[in-house]
């Protein structure tokens, strides 16, 4: 992989609550543009990866980078400073219920641009649309459904233009035709705005349907169990335990019953 | 960057954009396009040239989808094929899933009466809604008085140990400072009639009868009903509160119970502690500053407090303790299932906690007067 493709890279991660090892030397390199998807089952410290790629929690040890600077060596300020290249969706969309959605989209646009009130709203109204909430504009959140807050919490995700966008769990509690129109509402995303899309997911259909590349986190050995294009690794991984990860389980009961 | 707009033909408006666009300082230097819409002769058509375009941003493309809606809206037809694909898309995309015209919000202004009824009716509603959780927390207390209540002692101990020993250091700080403010008032005012010895009597009187309590219920409600409101409404956010339902189990009984008795409990208890630090407070000025003897004082003090005025302010106490979980368990219950929602509940817990107390204080005043406690 050319070093200027690389956008992300995970180099000997070790994350830990307190002395409790939750994974340790992870390693990984992300290309610019493409959907990398974090696997792995419940507990396995997906989540706790995420956590560790957008400054919510520190490594234990080793370093995320990107654009090739390091990430956890910044000070906090020029940390902070490199995070508005982020754009987190997070696992219930998190929106601020005290605001509208126009509110919750704007903030980060009010804090970080120096743009008129009235572009502001333009942009607010374009975010909306594009995860099709054109004319919720003035609606709290508590007033939307679960999908909808989800969808929500995606415009605003995308509200700075963000270089990366990390999505953690897009498809828990969306139905089947919901999910499938994230899945192509990220695709489309990327392919648009050019951004490097980080996902944590155990949704199959959908990680099959996105993904250029992922890892696969495993519990016990605490470590990467599996690292490439998820198709691929279904298909041809010689490890039983990821082709049974990613096939649910059916070709090793299909193997234990002859 | 730059942008000039032309006639290619005589109706054919075509747009070249170059340079780097995220730079614009406002949207209107897209304008141009819209002004050279409106120009004479009438425009047919529109078209972009982006060959020299190096950069954009989301500003770009909501200024460019305004500029096509505008053209759109006059009949004109937009050709997009000149501008970058990811614009395109962008645009594409925010049409295909079109948001839902008849969603925005008609705010309707209400007249006078009509608001004053409604809040009327809603203040009737809510004073009933103090009352109905006062029926239920009785229907409860008879429950457990008959041993039928899903009563969990563990949690009423746990809170005791939250709303009293963790207590001690504010309520003695606060109780202290009122006994040294007592005495100091005291001993200005009754010095001017030669009676300085009477601070000892001041001091123990208006603190048995009246501040302790007082005090002690005041802080209780900052401290204790605050975080009843808060924890209930956040359970009530998680859905922790319809878990307990579903499983047939009374919120009153299992939360709201253990927490009043807990508060009923303890508050006798911080009243007695508060009553002699704040009497040792008093102690402190008058020794320091009047010409009064650690004995003296003592035995003004113990004359001047009858058992009926300490008796009152225990008594006191444990209503205002039971004022202070009632009402942070009622706004919690009440909360509504945001965050925002919960901060209001906490606020209102400790408004109405608080007036309570003072209003019943005032309550109490009156009837010992009258039955010459």
């Amino acid at each position: 992989m050319n070093i200027e493709e690389i956008k992300i890279e995970i180099r000997h991660l070790t994350m830990a609550y307190g002395s409790h090892v939750v994974m340790r030397d992870v390693n990984a390199r992300i290309k610019r543009g493409s959907i990398f998807i974090i696997m792995g089952e419940s507990g396995a410290g997906k989540s706790t990866l995420l956590r560790n790629m957008i400054g919510l929690q520190h490594p234990a040890d080793g370093d995320v980078l990107y654009d090739g600077r390091s990430f956890w060596g910044l000070d906090e300020e020029a940390r902070r400073v490199e995070l508005r290249k982020f754009g987190v969706l997070f696992q219930s969309g998190a929106l601020w219920s005290s605001m509208t959605l126009a509110e919750n989209v704007g903030l980060p646009l009010a804090e970080y641009t120096d743009w008129p009130p009235t572009d502001r709203q333009e942009v607010v109204r374009l975010k909306l649309a594009l995860v099709g909430l054109d004319g919720f504009e003035d609606y709290y959140p508590a007033e939307l459904s679960g999908g909808m807050r989800k969808r929500a919490g995606l415009a605003r995700a995308m509200a700075l233009d963000p270089e990366i966008l990390f999505f953690d769990e897009p498809s828990a509690g969306l139905d089947p035709i919901l999910s499938r129109n994230l899945d192509r509402l990220i695709l489309e995303l990327r392919d648009s705005l050019g951004a490097t899309i980080v996902v944590v997911s155990h949704e199959l259909a959908s990680i099959f349907t996105i993904a250029d590349d992922s890892i696969l986190l495993d519990a016990e050995s605490r470590t990467v169990r599996a690292q490439g294009n998820p198709k691929e690794l279904r298909d041809y991984s010689t490890d039983p335990k990821v082709r049974a990860f990613l096939t649910r389980g059916e070709i090793s009961e299909r193997g234990a019953t002859p | 960057m730059n942008l000039v707009a032309e006639r290619k033909t005589p109706d054919v408006l075509l747009a070249h954009l170059s340079g780097d666009w995220r730079q614009m300082s406002t949207s209107s230097e897209l304008g141009a396009i819209r002004r050279a819409l409106s120009d004479p002769p009438p425009v047919k058509a529109l078209e972009f040239d982006t060959a020299g375009l190096t950069g954009w941003d989301s500003r770009f493309v909501a200024s460019i989808g305004e500029c096509v809606e505008m053209a759109s809206g006059r009949h004109i037809d937009v050709r997009c094929e000149g501008l970058p694909e990811g614009v395109r898309r962008l645009l594409r995309l925010a049409q295909v899933l079109p948001g839902k015209s008849d969603v925005h919000r008609v705010v309707v202004k209400q007249r006078f009466l009509q608001r004053l009824g409604e809040r009327t009716i809603a203040g009737w509603e809510g004073t009933l809604g103090l009352f109905t959780f006062l029926g239920q927390n009785l229907v409860a207390l008879g429950n457990l008085l008959r041993g039928r209540a899903q009563f969990q002692w563990g949690d009423a101990f746990l809170v005791m140990e939250q709303t009293g020993p963790q207590a001690l250091g504010i309520v003695a700080m606060i109780n202290f400072l009122v006994g040294l403010i007592l005495a100091f008032i005291g001993a200005l005012e009754l010095a001017k009639f030669g009676a300085s010895i009477y601070v000892a009597d001041l001091v123990a009187i208006a603190t048995v009868r009246e501040m302790a309590p007082i005090m002690t219920g005041i802080i209780l409600c900052g401290r204790t009903g605050a975080a009843f409101a808060a924890q209930l409404g956040t359970m009530k956010v998680n859905e922790e509160i319809n878990a307990l339902e579903t499983f047939g189990l009374s919120p009153i009984e299992f939360l709201v119970l253990p927490r009043i008795l807990a508060l009923m409990l303890m508050m006798p208890f911080l009243c007695v502690f508060a009553d002699v630090i704040s009497i040792a407070g008093g102690y402190v000025v008058s020794a320091s500053t009047l010409d009064i003897t650690s004995t003296v004082y003592l035995s003004r003090t113990i004359h001047a407090i009858e058992l009926k005025s300490f008796l009152l302010g225990i008594f006191k106490g444990s209503f205002f303790g039971f004022l202070v979980a009632y009402t942070g368990c009622l706004r919690g219950m009440q909360s509504g299932y945001t965050a925002a929602a919960v901060g209001q509940a906490t606020t209102r817990a400790v408004v109405t906690g608080i007036s309570a107390i003072i209003a019943s204080d005032g309550i109490f005043a009156v009837l010992s007067n009258a039955l010459h406690i």
